[in-house]
């Protein structure tokens, strides 16, 4: 009564882990890929000029990723979630400027409560958008975008043409800018913390790893449990706050803010996101190479300036860059899967 | 191969007496089993028997309007996915939801991570806890690899280390063999056996029977959403059980003209499409219904699909009144008279949010419209001819077709393509979803059709419509057509044959 009536021809045995273990280890290697290309640029650059390896222009290649680097950190954590958070450069210019005027007012106020201050704002503005998205179920894009304006438009207001001056800035705030130790400014040692304390919990906590799960397949995160509104908020929240406190820093680095403070950063910080291998769809991509994706677009567009490229190149070298990333991405995601669906073949319909 | 079955004193699990209704359609009227712990219990039953509607209860998807569940003797309620786990029962779909971008260590423990010090998750304790299961499974998955990728034997494995984890008891796999290979088979069944060994119950719910007896220690057969029987698998024979199965009168639902087919109009020649299905020849007549049966996922959908040329074909000819169409043009096909109505009609069929009259007009478009303007009136006079033709019942034409019900929806899918006044008709299930009154019109109306001339080629999951309204069967079995059935030849228990590959007996 059992004949196996059909026996279709066995696929071949179970493919040698190894080239999946290969395709792995590519996809691990992309904040090698970024280094290396930062790496490259800076010698190319060298070579034609030599004042680009000074201990100046190092800096000013660091202190310049550092606030993109800083927002991108936050961006990942939103984008991964398969969000986006287009307001962080308003919430930079507004939080720069509040914190300016405080100082204005309170000459002699601790340096920490500056910093507080554009916490608190950013993560006011981090906490709305995050409701919105997640109780009112309008998507980020549009959340944020329309946050973009609001928040501008606020800080317009706010400003009314005034402009902070460095005088009014009281000293010390201003050291964290421009102070270092061993040669590295005081601004990047923050943001490099930020940067690895932030990595290292996005691998480590089981609410970080959620975030991963909602972007990677948000029908299979409801059903793991996971409390997707939740960490979607906290996501934004998080985004607002590093946004709020890169004003503070914004203010700390140039000392003077008028209402166009931090304008145009939110492109460049998705750029340095895409571009830093975070997966737009969400679900992969890490905090360190967000960062790496900051400093390789700084140090481009430094490049630029220091071989003596028309600025206008700048920007399109970017935008090819950031398609690059994302046609790397794709053909990676397809070589991979290709790779990995060699074992165990469908012969049956 | 030896049963060893026994039958200790509690199941593990009983559901008695389930009934579900999904508005006026009664899914389930009588939804029983019983498993007891290890033991592998085969659910079998036609396409729209009621097994889905069954496992969906036990999945907490779907509450029974009526009945009894009991876990370990005690009565319970699963008001959801997440009660229906922690009562220690798993589901393991046909195509799993796994996170891609995420290892498969992960995917198994996501949200029950193991953590050390400071609540930071403990890595390779989460890689040796997953590579434990597997080994408990005896199956070889690489716990580091991202999901990204797996075979669906692969994913369906990783859901069951998931199962496991969870301490499931019961576990339930709805057609996991259908798209796997034949050694890929054997390893699940392997794993079933581990399953078993452990004292889980596993319900296995599969349309091949020959799976059923190599793996199984009792089966309880469904058909028109009632429990028709259970048994030990040595008391049963595959005869016996598709007769069980089937067995049932053909009834006035289907009002069949039997006409003299005149010439092909759509002739199909040797249609490849690689890895779906293979050199798959056949023609339709003028008048007449010719069924392509077979079971879900035997590739029939495909064939109809590279017919009409949405989906590309590797090799073959389509020949529709003697005019060859052209490679993935759907365009052509319809400039030569073919029209198709999808399986899925919300998804393929409609726009959902459009008007009904929109809905209509979309496939004559270029007729009613005039220097490239569509004429709104043309296209309400089209609507309501159709409509009435059709007896559409409906508020007002321009409600959404979202608000029609399902056979009225399949009545606009119909009223879309015979507006073209096509010769050939592609239809793939065409009554799936809709009420048994609305189903008896759709099939006087593919009768009509067809004394008027028109070739149907019809797709139906559901045998009682195959040989009610076909002339002539065709079987297709994983990609092949492997039988051609007259309408005196064909009956349940000779397709099914066909369909399921059992060569017992000749097709007759």
């Amino acid at each position: 009564m059992t004949t196996l009536t059909e026996v279709s021809a066995p696929p071949p045995p179970s493919s040698p882990a190894g080239r999946v273990r290969r395709a792995e280890t590519l996809l691990r290697a992309r904040e090698l890929g970024i280094g290396l290309a930062i790496v490259v640029v800076f010698a190319l650059t060298t070579l034609k000029n030599h004042n680009f390896a000074e201990r100046a222009s190092l800096q000013q290649l660091l202190t310049g990723a550092a606030l993109i680097a800083l927002l991108a950190v936050g961006e990942t954590l939103v984008i991964v979630t398969r969000n986006v958070d287009l307001s962080v450069g308003s919430v930079l210019g507004l939080s720069a400027y509040l914190v300016g005027d405080f100082f204005v007012s309170h000459p002699h106020a601790p340096v920490i409560l500056g910093f507080a201050l554009g916490i608190l704002v950013g993560t006011f503005f981090g906490v709305v958008n995050g409701l919105i998205t997640t109780v009112a179920r309008v998507p980020s894009l549009v959340v944020t975008l329309a946050a973009l304006y609001i928040i501008r438009g606020i800080d317009a207001v706010v400003v009314d043409g005034k402009q902070i001056d460095p005088t009014s800035i009281p000293s010390s705030f201003q050291a964290v800018g421009y102070r270092s130790v061993l040669g590295i400014p005081w601004l990047v040692i923050i943001v490099v913390a930020i940067v690895l304390v932030v990595g290292f919990a996005m691998r480590s906590f089981r609410s970080s790893r959620d975030l991963y799960a909602i972007g990677s397949n948000p029908e299979a995160a409801a059903l793991a449990g996971v409390r997707t509104g939740r960490r979607v908020f906290a996501a934004f929240a998080i985004s607002g706050a590093l946004a709020g406190l890169g004003g503070a820093l914004f203010l700390s680095e140039f000392a003077t803010v008028n209402s166009t403070a931090g304008s145009g950063y939110e492109l460049l910080v998705v750029a340095a996101v895409v571009v830093g291998g975070v997966a737009i769809n969400g679900g992969s991509g890490t905090v360190l190479g967000a960062a790496l994706g900051a400093l390789l677009l700084n140090t481009i567009s430094q490049a630029l300036v220091a071989s003596k490229v028309s600025s206008f190149w700048n920007q399109a070298i970017a935008g090819a860059l950031l398609l690059g990333a994302i046609v790397f991405d794709r053909w990676l995601g397809k070589r991979v899967a290709r790779l990995e669906s060699t074992r165990g073949e469908r012969h049956v319909l | 191969m030896t049963p060893e079955h026994r039958e200790p004193a509690r199941p593990l699990l009983v559901l008695d007496k389930a009934t579900k209704s999904f508005g006026a359609v009664r899914a389930l009227e009588d939804g029983s089993i019983t498993l007891y712990p290890g033991e592998a219990h085969a659910l079998v039953g036609e396409n729209g028997a009621g097994k889905s509607t069954l496992v969906k209860i036990l999945a907490g998807v779907h509450q029974p309007d009526s009945g009894i569940l009991e876990i370990d003797g005690a009565p319970t309620t699963l008001l959801g996915p997440a009660a229906s786990r922690a009562a220690g029962v798993s589901i393991i779909y046909q195509e799993p939801t796994l996170f891609p971008d995420l290892s498969v260590a992960e995917n198994i423990f996501m949200g029950r991570q193991p953590l050390g010090g400071g609540r930071v998750i403990d890595r390779g304790q989460m890689r040796t806890d997953a590579q434990d299961v597997f080994t408990r499974l005896g199956v070889e998955v690489d716990p580091a690899r991202p999901a990204r990728g797996l075979s669906v034997a692969d994913q369906q494995i990783v859901e069951i280390a998931k199962a496991i984890s969870f301490n499931a008891r019961v576990i339930v796999m709805d057609e996991p063999t259908a798209a796997l290979t034949t050694v890929e088979v054997d390893r699940l069944f392997d794993v079933v056996r581990a399953l078993r060994a452990d004292g889980a119950a596993v319900l296995f719910i599969s349309h091949r029977l020959e799976e059923v007896f190599a793996i199984c220690q009792r089966v309880t057969i469904m058909r028109d959403g009632r429990f028709v029987s259970s048994a030990p698998i040595e008391d049963v024979t595959i005869d016996s059980i598709i007769y069980s199965m089937v067995g049932r009168d053909l009834d006035a639902l289907f009002p069949k003209t039997v006409t003299a087919p005149g010439d092909v109009v759509l002739a199909v020649e040797g249609l490849t499409r690689r890895g779906v299905f293979d050199d798959v020849s056949f023609a339709v007549r003028k008048g007449e219904i010719v069924a392509l049966a077979g079971l879900v996922g035997a590739g029939r959908s495909e064939v109809a699909r590279a017919v009409f040329g949405i989906d590309r074909r590797d090799e073959g000819t389509v020949t529709v009144n003697g005019h060859v169409l052209r490679n993935g043009a759907p365009r052509d096909a319809m400039a030569a008279g073919l029209a198709f109505v999808p399986e899925d009609r919300r998804q393929q069929g409609l726009v959902m949010d459009l008007a009904i009259d929109h809905n209509v007009a979309l496939a004559s478009l270029g007729r009613l419209s005039r220097f490239g303007l569509i004429r709104r009136s043309r296209e309400r006079d089209l609507a309501t001819t159709w409509g009435t033709t059709l007896q559409l019942k409906f508020g007002r034409m321009k409600n959404t077709v979202s608000t029609l019900s399902g056979g009225n929806q399949q009545k606009v899918v119909l009223a879309k393509w015979l507006a073209r006044r096509p010769s050939v008709l592609i239809i793939d299930e065409p009554t799936r979803g809709i009420d048994v009154g609305t189903k008896a019109e759709v099939h006087r109306l593919l009768d009509e059709l067809v004394a008027d001339g028109v070739a149907v080629l019809m797709i139906s999951s559901e045998l009682p419509e195959v040989l009610g309204m076909a002339d002539r069967v065709l079987v297709v079995r994983e990609g092949r057509l492997v039988a051609e059935l007259s309408r005196a030849e064909a009956d349940e228990a000779s397709i099914m044959r066909a369909a399921t590959g059992q060569t017992v007996g000749n097709a007759a």
